[in-house]
This record gives structure tokens, C-alpha cells and sequence, in this order.
């Protein structure tokens, strides 16, 4: 019964998801210790102020993405299959709409804060980081989630289960990855 | 061609979900940049050692886990009429029992893999202290989450808000920012 588990007994069951987010915490924390994104960091004022942010997001746009593919799949009103299927594009539409604009805000936020406590920073390079940064990871959260979701759904896997280590490990590895691909390309471009 | 639910096309609406999650997205990240405010005054100690850069998603991501475990459990056993704010409930204990294992089991490998991580980087840091930072802010962390997870249930249960809607979204997010807040503490004691 749910009610009495003992304490060893919500070890055992927590442990495996704990894990996956660590295993996940612990790639992202690699990329985020490498010589190349230390240099980026160095170079870029504003990169740490708005990597919490960042990755937070990450887990509230396409978690809640998940969450209501999932629904629908279990209310029936939309289809385990990629088709041009109006709620379906309606909700990939939103949670990009949402990707983006958040970025965006951050990197706004971000400058303001920097402005703020006087240390400098380009809005433009702020922007473009994240502009970058979200447009990637719009991108491959949202292909992920729809093949894992519709993949698992129609072999039998409750999505519920699946969405949160799902969004939780992509989330934070390629966030961090594509923040790194987000300053080569804004260095590239000015 | 007509939908056989019209109503429930509106709950899938980009205008709606959009306007819908937007503020909610505005508020979490400018909360976040609490925590992005603590690593930015600490970017030089991080950059001169990774082994810290490593734990700070870990820590971020293990702290909101075990929040949301945490706060769903207690929610349901509060429904089920298992709970009772007082700490000789045995299912409290074993929810708390629970947590600081977890923290124990998680935190300790963690300071292992971020020490060597970090010598793979180019740090310097040794490997008892930065066992000794990922262990302290760890146990610190599933304090914090016990004693918030059990207040939030109780106040919003008293307030007459149900549990599941409110506590999971503010204790994890609480528990993201107090991570790092709280990692950055015991480094600049033990540092």
C-alpha cells in the first residue's frame, strides 16, 4: 500500500529515477567544467547568472509538453502517430512559442541584472546565445519527446513514467551543450 | 467538419497554452536568477576548480528529484489518511528516513565522480574535500527538503489548496535555488 512503504522501500523505488538525473547532472556538470565552456564563461559575462534559468525552463516547457501528450493519448483525443493532427501541432506550436519567448527573456533579464549591478555585458550577445541555445534545444526536446512518447505509448509504456527522466537528462545535457554551441555561433557571426 | 469535442479543442489552443505558461515560465526564471546571482560571484573560485562546476547541475537537478518525490508522497499518504503533522508518524519517518538516505547514497558517489571529473579537467581539488563539500551541502539539502516538503503540505492543506497542484511547483523550485545557495555556503567554509 502506498500509504505504509518503509523507508527502505522508497529507497529502493526512488533510487533508479534519483540516479538517472545524476548520471544526467553528471554529463551536464562535465560539459560545464570543460576547458572550452570555462573559457566561454570567462568571455561571456552573464553565461552562469543565466544557466540556472536556463535549464529550468528547459524542464517547464517540455515537461509540461509531455505531461499533456500524454493526457491526450490517454483521453484518446490525439493519435500515437505523426500526423498533421490539429491539437498535436497546436501543442508543439505553444511549447516552441514558449521556448523561444522564455529565452529570450532570460537573456533580457540577464543584461538588466548585469547593467544593474554594474558589470557589463552585450545585449546582443546575450540574445544570441539564447536565441541559439533555444532554438536547439526546441528542436531536439520536442523530436525526442514525440518519438519516446508515441514509440513507448504504442508498446505499452505509460508516458506518465517516462517524460520526467526523459526531459530531465536531455534537459540539462544539451542545455549546457547548446549554450556552448550558442557562443561559437554569436562569436562567429560578429 | 465538425469536432466531436469543441471544448476540448480550446484546452489545446496555442493562444491558451501559450498565455497560460508564459507568466509562470517569466516568474521561475527570474526566481532562478537568485541561484545564477550566486554562481556568477563565484565564478572565479568555479573556474579555478571544475570539480565545483561539475556539482552544480547535479546538485540542482538531485534537489528538485527529491522535493517532488518528497511532496507527492506525503500528498497522497494526506488523502489517504496515513499522515499526521507530528514527527512520530511513522509515515513521515519513513519519508524522511528515506530522504536522507537517498542523500547519503546520491551525494557521496556524486563527490566521488565530480573529484574525478575534475582531475580529468585540470583541477587540483582533493579528493576528501570535495567529499566532504558534496556530502555537507547534500545532507544540508534533504533537510531543507523534509522540513519544506511538510510545511508546504501542511500550509496548503490548512489554507484549504490542494496539495498536488501547489506544493510540487514551490518546494522544487525552492529546493533548485536553496541547492545552489546552499552548495556556495559550504564552500566558502571549507574553501
Amino acid at each position: 500500500m502506498p500509504g505504509h512503504d518503509s523507508a527502505r522501500e522508497i529507497y529502493r523505488q526512488a533510487l533508479p529515477v534519483i540516479g538517472v538525473s545524476l548520471i544526467a547532472g553528471l554529463f551536464a556538470g562535465t560539459i560545464l567544467g570543460s576547458e572550452t565552456m570555462r573559457a566561454n564563461i570567462a568571455e561571456v559575462p552573464g553565461l552562469l547568472l543565466l544557466l540556472p534559468a536556463f535549464l529550468a525552463t528547459r524542464g517547464g516547457v517540455y515537461g509540461s509538453l509531455g505531461a499533456r501528450l500524454s493526457t491526450g493519448l490517454h483521453q484518446g483525443i490525439i493519435e500515437p502517430r505523426f500526423r498533421l493532427d490539429r491539437r498535436l501541432t497546436n501543442a508543439i506550436v505553444a511549447s516552441f512559442l514558449n521556448g523561444m519567448t522564455v529565452s529570450v527573456f532570460i537573456a533580457v533579464v540577464t543584461y538588466l541584472t548585469l547593467v544593474l549591478f554594474g558589470d557589463g555585458g552585450s545585449l546582443f550577445q546575450l540574445v544570441g546565445v539564447m536565441v541559439v541555445a533555444g532554438f536547439l534545444s526546441a528542436v531536439l526536446m520536442i523530436t525526442v519527446l514525440i518519438a519516446v512518447i508515441f514509440v513507448g505509448y504504442r508498446r505499452g509504456l505509460d508516458p506518465d513514467n517516462v517524460i520526467g527522466p526523459v526531459v530531465t537528462t536531455l534537459g540539462d545535457v544539451f542545455g549546457v551543450f547548446f549554450l556552448l554551441v550558442g557562443v561559437a555561433a554569436v562569436r562567429a557571426v560578429s | 467538419m465538425t469536432d466531436p469535442s469543441p471544448t476540448a479543442i480550446d484546452e489545446w489552443s496555442i493562444r491558451r497554452i501559450v498565455r497560460t505558461m508564459i507568466p509562470l515560465l517569466a516568474a521561475l526564471s527570474v526566481l532562478q536568477l537568485v541561484s545564477g546571482t550566486v554562481l556568477e560571484t563565484y565564478e572565479a573560485v568555479l573556474l579555478r576548480y571544475p570539480a565545483l562546476l561539475v556539482l552544480v547541475p547535479v546538485q540542482i537537478g538531485t534537489a528538485g528529484n527529491l522535493a517532488s518525490i518528497t511532496c507527492s508522497r506525503l500528498t497522497t499518504q494526506l488523502y489517504l489518511g496515513t499522515y499526521e503533522f507530528s514527527p512520530s508518524n511513522p509515515a513521515l519517518r519513513a519519508n524522511a528516513a528515506a530522504v536522507f538516505g537517498l542523500a547519503a547514497t546520491v551525494f557521496g558517489a556524486v563527490g566521488v565522480a565530480a573529484w574525478a571529473i575534475g582531475v580529468a579537467l585540470g583541477g587540483s581539488l582533493a579528493l576528501g574535500l570535495v567529499l566532504l563539500i558534496s556530502l555537507v551541502s547534500g545532507m544540508l539539502l534533504a533537510l531543507l527538503v523534509v522540513v519544506a516538503s511538510v510545511v508546504a503540505v501542511e500550509v496548503s492543506y490548512r489554507v484549504g489548496l490542494n496539495p498536488d497542484d501547489t506544493t510540487i511547483p514551490v518546494v522544487t523550485n525552492l529546493c533548485d535555488i536553496a541547492g545552489v545557495l546552499i552548495l556556495f555556503a559550504v564552500v566558502s567554509v571549507v574553501l
